[in-house]
């Protein structure tokens, strides 16, 4: 799997969680995802980054295209150093929540990708990585 | 006083400015990247006269630290704010800096033709010429990224803070057409708007419509439902309308149950059932209106 071209963006305010899923959309319509895919990965990447402004305090989004063989895709990486998750499996909940949100954006957004890989460490941070292919 | 760097440079300047604009204005107007569809004669004139007295004036003091130097200041501010009118109004990157380079050629021409006879001195002054006129144009490419990003920044704004005026569509049935990104504070004063006016006016039924909102989220999905419960406390039920099939299902994926809440594609489609209901519970009034001819 190669990635073949990239953008970062900070991820502090909410502002910037509307920046990047400008720039998200933008990458899935140049990738030719079709109008569903793109909202998907669009909602995916909006869920995502509001929870590293929300829960970590802020942090970064690297959005690339990568291409496996014939098939092309989007990945998504966020990264925080925030407090971490301390039961990933109970975060992916539906429902569940620290905060007074739905308890759906992790979860919800692991449905709406085709990879999905979260790791934390309390204390020091999260990193979560989707994938979603054409 | 600092000596002059470059007398010569500094010279042609001062005796030929008004020649140099002229070549230079005619150059900018009958050039490939001119936009006069973007800036008229008038302003274009004016600010060329302006950078080419500041040029002048950098030029004289002999200060070469046109990156930072004070005798510079007044150019760069003036580079600025160009810059920034001109992202504003649409130049490219490329067609503003070349308001900067296009100096380049006005000055070599009046250079040539003063030092036709000394080629080697000729050489040096049109590379120092070159060299300010490169710097004060990577300068100019700078600010105007800058500026770009403020405009990117304040459409956002604008974007999210449109107001969202409540609309009456008919007697009882109000509408929220939601247009922009829900993630400011924003949000709140327009749910609280619609419940108000729903107090007001006794309206029965409330249509969210979110065409307009580009991604719904959870957050989107959160305020929906909370206005929703809320309406409904006030006695107004809702209809949230412009769900398209990509939504829905994304909406689904997310796991987001909008419960008992009447969705539908468009608004006009959810005008129909409000009117339907609204009529089923007013069907006299409806019906001595139409057969009185209104
Ligand atoms: N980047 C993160 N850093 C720390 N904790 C996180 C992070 N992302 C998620 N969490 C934790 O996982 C929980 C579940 O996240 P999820 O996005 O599903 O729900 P939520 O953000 O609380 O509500 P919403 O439905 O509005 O997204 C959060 O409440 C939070 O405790
Ligand atoms: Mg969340």
């Amino acid at each position: 799997m190669t990635a073949s071209q990239g953008e970062q963006l900070p991820i502090r305010t909410s502002e910037e969680v509307v920046v990047v899923r400008q720039a998200v959309r933008k990458w899935a319509v140049a990738a030719g995802f079709s109008i569903i895919d793109q909202t998907k990965v669009v909602t995916a990447a909006s869920e995502l980054a509001r929870n590293t402004v929300v829960h970590a305090g802020g942090g970064t989004v690297l959005i690339e295209q990568i291409t496996s063989g014939e098939r092309r895709g989007l990945r998504l990486t966020f990264e925080d150093s925030g407090p971490g998750i301390p039961d990933i499996e109970l975060a992916l909940k539906d429902g569940y929540t620290t905060g007074n949100g739905l308890g759906l954006g992790l979860s919800g957004s692991k449905r709406l990708m085709n990879e999905f890989v979260i790791t934390s460490t309390v204390g020091h941070g999260t990193k979560v990585v989707a994938t979603k292919w054409k | 006083m600092p000596k002059p760097a470059s007398s010569k440079l500094s010279e042609v300047l001062l005796r030929y400015e008004s020649d140099i604009l002229a070549t230079w204005m005619q150059l900018q107007l009958s050039a490939v990247k001119h936009r006069g569809d973007l800036i008229k004669n008038s302003d274009l004139r004016e600010q060329s006269a302006r950078f080419l007295e500041l040029v002048r004036e950098g030029v004289q003091t002999g200060d070469p630290n046109v990156q930072s130097g004070a005798a510079w200041a007044a150019t760069r501010e003036m580079l600025e704010s160009l810059s920034r009118s001109r992202a504003k109004l649409g130049f490219t990157p490329a067609e503003t800096a070349s308001f900067v380079y296009s100096l380049k050629a006005a000055i070599f021409e009046r250079l040539r033709e003063e030092m036709g006879s000394n080629p080697q001195a000729l050489v040096t002054e049109i590379i120092t010429a070159s060299e300010l006129l490169d710097v004060l144009g990577l300068l100019t490419m700078e600010m105007y990224q800058k500026g770009r990003e403020g405009v990117i920044a304040r459409q956002q704004q604008e974007l999210m803070e449109l107001s969202t005026p409540v609309v009456m569509l008919w007697d009882g049935v109000l509408a929220l057409p939601l247009i922009g990104t829900l993630d400011s504070g924003r949000t709140q004063v327009v749910m609280e708007n619609l419940l108000q006016r729903i107090v007001e006016t006794g309206a029965s039924i409330a249509i969210l419509d979110i065409t307009g909102v580009p991604t719904v989220d959870t957050l989107v999905a959160q305020h929906l439902l909370k206005a929703v419960s809320a309406a409904r406390l006030m006695g107004a039920d809702c209809i949230i309308s412009g769900i398209r099939p990509q939504i829905a299902q994304t909406i689904v994926h997310l796991g987001v149950d909008l419960g008992n809440v009447t969705t539908k594609a468009t608004l006009a489609e959810a005008f129909r059932v409000a009117l339907n209901r609204t009529s089923r519970r007013i069907v006299d009034a409806d019906f001595q209106a139409s057969t009185t001819g209104a």
